[in-house]
């Protein structure tokens, strides 16, 4: 089901049969070109997969934007160990909501994504773990998986070409912080979901210390399309060194809210004008968020002239990220933004690194306190120079996550916090000259 | 503890899925599908998990404490879940888990004394350009106003 109309300024590829009658039945999917490219990939042999997964571009689409035939190209595949396919569907930074659409819709496609995986690297097992808020969808796959079995594309000797592969859901249990590689690998394996240190990376030690490729559902889900089209031809969808389409969650005050496949390099102002019908109510951009709340926020006026890929994002200072788009329009109360994105760290932080559970926790009272107008203004000062202590100093990088966007906010935003306590008039006790806090 | 056949049928196919000497790896899918019928994680409940298993109780305690939606306390038979995180927000999520607590009497939480009704302000749930959104249960609802926030209740509470 879909729950927006597409636009027709997208690019549809992996997107391509939603929309189509049953598109999650294996029926569908085959009737419209499914598994064709596992098929192709089965005459190729594993460096010829990684190389066009190389040549295509395509970078991680969880958030991190690692490019992904790199990722693969690290799995030592003359291991004795067997190897292990891990597909990432905890889907939960704030703005999010594209997996649920590729898994809802079209099912067989991450299959299919995920058994080309499993050649590339020579892996047999497979493992998808959707956060348990999406049970829905795990039914959706474990319809789909059952499918795949009885039509002899999961199991042994998949259309008698020699290859076995099984694949399972794996459902959480409520947690962001499994959505982190690490942590969700450790929580596979019936832990608490804290992270672990690197390296080892997962694609030498990952699951149950095995090798392991593990990426975003997005990720699996461009591969067939990269071995159908060619790695070259599918880099070319996007521009130089982003390749390729991402999905893109339109959130916020934007009139036609959705998910919609752009192209990478997509300028912004077409894409929040045209694609996303403008801003609610004609008003004005205040702040933007390119890919979920973990990334530096921008003001309107910064963004509008940006393109929608990682190195334009970087150069503004901020990352493409999940693909999480939040706009806020001049009616938003950033001090408040601020708390509600620092609310959900607090209470998404392992506790395992102590700069991040202490911090996240000391920041959510201060940005409170300013945001009910009774802190001081050097509390201001105090929320950047505590949420500058996080980075880098956290074994995932939830720390850094929580750090990065209320650092932004803080220095662009720095007179709404002004603002906000010069009107509320309440008796502070004077403060001494000591800092509170020494952070140093 | 004995259960459905349908859980005891996921059971099995769930301690199939991993390497055999990795069974720990369902402890997690059998507490989630498992509290769907007994209501929340019992400590009886921990006990028999940890027994079909093999691991000790401490090790299934350790998980339960940490995972946000593995409840120890009863819930309402409808457990209204409210998305306050920055999409909805910024369309009225909090407005509308501030009127949901009116309607149901409830805070975060908080069940009802009859057990149907439960209310919970979440994070992110992954229907952020739908928003603003709330989960009953496992069922999502979008684009979700204070008037549909009531009717749905109504509904659930004219079912007996």
């Amino acid at each position: 089901m879909l729950f927006n109309e597409p636009s027709p300024l997208e690019t549809k590829v992996l997107t391509r049969r939603f929309g189509l009658p049953n598109s999650a039945s294996i029926e569908t999917n085959l009737a419209n070109g499914g598994y064709q490219s596992f098929l192709k990939a089965v005459e190729m042999t594993q460096e010829q997969i990684i190389d066009e997964v190389k040549a295509s571009n395509l970078r991680g689409r969880g958030g991190a934007g690692f490019p992904t035939g790199m990722k693969w190209g690290f799995v030592p595949r003359q291991s004795p160990k067997p190897k292990y396919i891990v597909v990432n569907g905890d889907e939960s930074e704030p703005g999010t909501c594209k997996d649920r659409v590729l898994i809802e819709n079209d099912p067989h496609l991450l299959i299919e994504g995920v058994l080309i995986a499993g050649l590339a690297v020579g892996a047999k097992a497979g493992y998808i773990y959707i956060r348990g808020e999406y049970r829905y969808l795990i039914d959706i796959m474990d319809k789909a998986i059952d499918e795949a079995y009885a039509k002899g594309w999961l199991g042994r000797n998949i259309q008698g070409k020699g290859v076995d592969f099984d694949l399972y859901t794996h459902t959480g249990a409520g947690a962001y912080e499994c959505g982190e590689e690490s942590a969700l690998l450790e929580s596979l394996e019936g832990k608490r979901g804290q992270p672990r240190i690197r390296p080892p990376f997962p694609a030498v030690a990952g699951l149950y210390q095995c090798p392991t490729i593990l990426n975003n559902v997005e990720t699996f889900c461009a591969v067939p399309s990269i071995l159908e089209m060619g790695g070259k031809a599918w880099a070319d969808l996007g521009i130089p060194k982003a390749g390729g389409t991402k999905l893109t969650c339109l959130t916020g005050h934007i009139n036609k809210g959705g998910v919609y496949e752009l192209p990478l390099g997509f300028p912004v102002e077409k894409m929040i004008n045209e694609v996303g019908g403008g801003i609610r109510g004609g008003r004005k951009m205040k702040a933007f968020i390119p890919g979920g709340s973990s990334c530096p926020v921008l003001k309107g006026d910064e963004a509008w002239p940006l393109t929608m890929d990682y190195d334009s994002m970087a150069k503004a200072g901020t990352m493409l990220g999940s693909g999480g788009v939040v706009i806020m329009d001049e009616t938003t109360d950033m001090v408040k933004a601020a708390l509600r994105i620092m609310h959900f760290y607090q209470h998404e932080s392992c506790g395992w690194c102590i700069p991040c559970r202490e911090g996240t926790t000391w920041l959510k009272k201060i940005l409170t306190r300013l945001d009910r107008g009774i802190g001081t203004t050097r509390d201001i000062d105090l929320v950047g120079d505590l949420a500058k202590n996080m980075l880098g100093r956290t074994f995932c990088p939830l720390g850094d996550a929580a750090a990065l966007p209320t650092i932004s906010i803080v220095e662009k935003f720095r007179d709404e916090f002004e603002t906000k306590l010069a009107k509320i008039q309440v008796a502070v006790p004077a403060m001494a000259d000591s800092p509170l806090v020494v952070m140093r | 503890m004995t259960f459905s056949p349908e859980l005891e049928k996921r059971f099995e196919k769930l301690l199939a899925s991993y390497p055999a000497q990795r069974r720990k790896s369902a402890l997690i899918p059998m507490l989630m599908y498992a509290q769907d019928e007994t209501g929340y994680v019992t400590h009886e409940l921990v006990l028999e998990v940890a027994r079909r298993i093999g691991i000790p109780p401490v090790q299934v305690d350790e998980v339960v404490t940490y995972y946000s939606m593995l409840w120890r306390k009863p819930r309402g038979k409808y457990h209204v879940q409210v998305c306050t995180n920055i999409s909805c927000l910024l369309v009225g999520g909090e407005e509308l888990y501030e009127h949901a607590c009116k309607k149901l009497g409830l805070g975060h939480k908080e069940t009802s004394a009859d057990g149907r009704f439960s209310l919970e302000e979440v994070e992110c749930m992954g229907a952020c350009s739908w928003a603003p959104a709330i989960q009953i249960n496992y069922d999502f609802h979008h684009h979700v106003t204070p008037e549909k926030l009531d009717k749905l209740i109504d509904d659930l509470k004219r079912i007996q």
